[in-house]
């Protein structure tokens, strides 16, 4: 019984902390966690596809870059990645702004948070996107391009009517589970300072002394977009593959 | 090129290195044993296993390490009996052992599933010629299942300690002055954040190569029978065409 009375105790603090602002920081959290990982997995979309025809280009010289670049964002710890893009931005920043003399000479250019965490986290989703788009291409029967190279199509048309519609069929599980992670990366930019839901979580923790609380929250927050997430993907598989099924 | 920053930053950083692989090695190694138990109780067939081993994989892979780092190492210790405990005090109030038992439980999550899928791709064939041999449960297990499921499961436990590797620079944001930690640490004090981060960056990736190789190469050792066979050296010579 002191048990369950103790259990009421916490949920009430809880409420009580909840309700004087911190539940909507969290709710902001949520967006800013949604917005970085939209963002970054467009940026790593484009990449991903260029990586992707990099890797599968007749040139060795762009094979070689291709090869080099998923196997080094796949390689290095991703916080290393985001201190790279949030630091070196800056420092890059900082000696242009120096040089020109926009700033004066001992003042700091700070590369924006959202911009370095939303470029490294993008990046690194590129490198894991290429590998599932190179995946996807190389499934698409090789009798589909034969077919429609003996119509006549230009590599454009075949582009957009043969290979796109095939390789998105084809990689939506695969994006599915880099989506997945890149929801776990963006916890990873709190460190810059994006208001992120990590970082809320943080604050909330630090400022009023109930960390079990907050992180727990932040965890289940993160749960549910990830499994929110499952769903709609499955959803967007089916969507994909409509032609690929049997009419009911 | 400043070449004595990039020689000097890679020494420091190397230095610390061996923090890194110890974060790494334990880590590992622990997630291993928390791994098979799930695997076990996965396998058991026991209804409240499965739910359990379900539950488990899905808050672990569910949710950023960081997360569940932070829970460990700030949310743990408002619990009084953790404070109190002889036992968890000691482990949980140290970053170090936090970062290892994060690790561990979000690794075994992961390995877990993968052991899962070796043991179920197991061919069924095998196990009941194993069977027709009158072979009793646990020679079966040990002579044809575990074998034939080890091969199949290292190429994804491979991706799974490449991961690892990677996670353990999140020890930087316990204070844990490992690789990570200590590039930071040179970082801030030269502000040439560039420099510094590559000289980290080639570290991680030569030590993530190396074991991506050695990997590569147990693989190679332990798959003989899918290899071509080697060429003969005595080779069937062409009938010389006669005219």
């Amino acid at each position: 019984m002191e048990f369950l009375s103790d259990l009421q105790a916490q949920f009430a603090t809880a409420y009580e902390l909840l309700a004087a602002g911190w539940g909507v920081q969290l709710l902001w959290g949520i967006g800013w966690t949604l917005a970085v990982t939209v963002v970054s997995m467009l940026i790593g979309a484009m990449l991903g596809s260029m990586v992707a025809a990099a890797k599968l280009s007749q040139r060795g010289g762009l094979r070689f870059i291709g090869e080099s670049y998923t196997t080094v964002f796949r390689g290095e710890p991703e916080l290393l990645i985001i201190y790279l893009f949030y630091y070196g931005g800056t420092q890059v920043l900082t000696g242009v702004a120096r040089s020109t003399g926009s700033i004066g000479s001992t003042d700091i250019l700070n590369m924006p948070s959202f911009l370095g965490g939303v470029l490294a986290v993008g990046i690194i989703s590129g490198a894991y996107q290429a590998e599932v788009f190179r995946g996807s291409f190389l499934a698409i029967q090789r009798g589909e391009l034969e077919a429609a190279r003996a119509y006549g199509m230009s590599a454009w048309l075949r582009f957009r009517l043969v290979i796109v519609p095939q390789v998105l069929r084809l990689a939506v599980p695969g994006l599915g589970n880099v989506w997945q992670l890149t929801i776990k990366d963006s916890a990873l930019i709190s460190v810059t300072g994006v208001a992120e839901l990590m970082l809320t979580a943080n604050k909330a923790a630090r400022s009023t002394h109930h960390s079990l609380l907050f992180y727990t929250l932040a965890g289940i927050l993160y749960l549910v977009m990830t499994s929110i997430s499952t769903p709609i993907f499955e959803k967007a598989e089916r969507y994909t593959s409509r032609s690929f099924t049997r009419p009911k | 090129m400043d070449f004595d920053f990039y020689l000097s930053t890679m020494w420091s950083v190397l230095k610390a290195l061996p923090l890194t692989l110890e974060i790494w090695f334990f880590g590992i190694a622990f997630g291993l044993v928390i791994a098979t138990g799930l695997t076990w109780l996965r396998a058991s067939g026991y209804k409240l296993g499965e739910y359990f081993t379900r539950a488990y994989v899905f808050i672990f892979r569910g949710s950023p390490l960081l997360v569940q780092l932070y829970l460990i190492y700030f949310g743990l210790s408002q619990f009084d009996f953790v404070r109190h405990s002889p036992i968890l005090w000691p482990v949980l109030r140290d970053p170090m052992y936090c970062t290892i038992v994060a690790m561990a439980l979000n690794t075994a999550a992961y390995e877990s599933e993968i052991f899962r899928g070796a043991l179920r791709a197991v061919p069924v064939g095998q196990i009941e010629a194993a069977k027709a041999f009158g072979m009793p449960a646990f020679t079966r297990f040990r002579l044809v299942t575990l074998p034939i499921a080890l091969r199949l499961a290292l190429p994804a436990y491979s991706t799974e300690i490449i991961l690892m590797t990677k996670a353990t620079a999140l020890a930087s944001v316990v204070t844990i002055m490992e690789m990570m930690g200590t590039a930071q640490k040179i970082q801030h004090d030269t502000f040439r954040p560039i420099e510094v981060l590559t000289c980290a960056g080639v570290i991680y990736l030569l030590l993530n190569l190396s074991i991506a190789r050695l990997f590569a190469w147990v693989e190679y050792r332990l798959s003989p029978h899918l290899r071509p066979p080697p060429e003969q050296s005595q080779q069937i010579k062409p009938v010389p065409e006669v005219l």
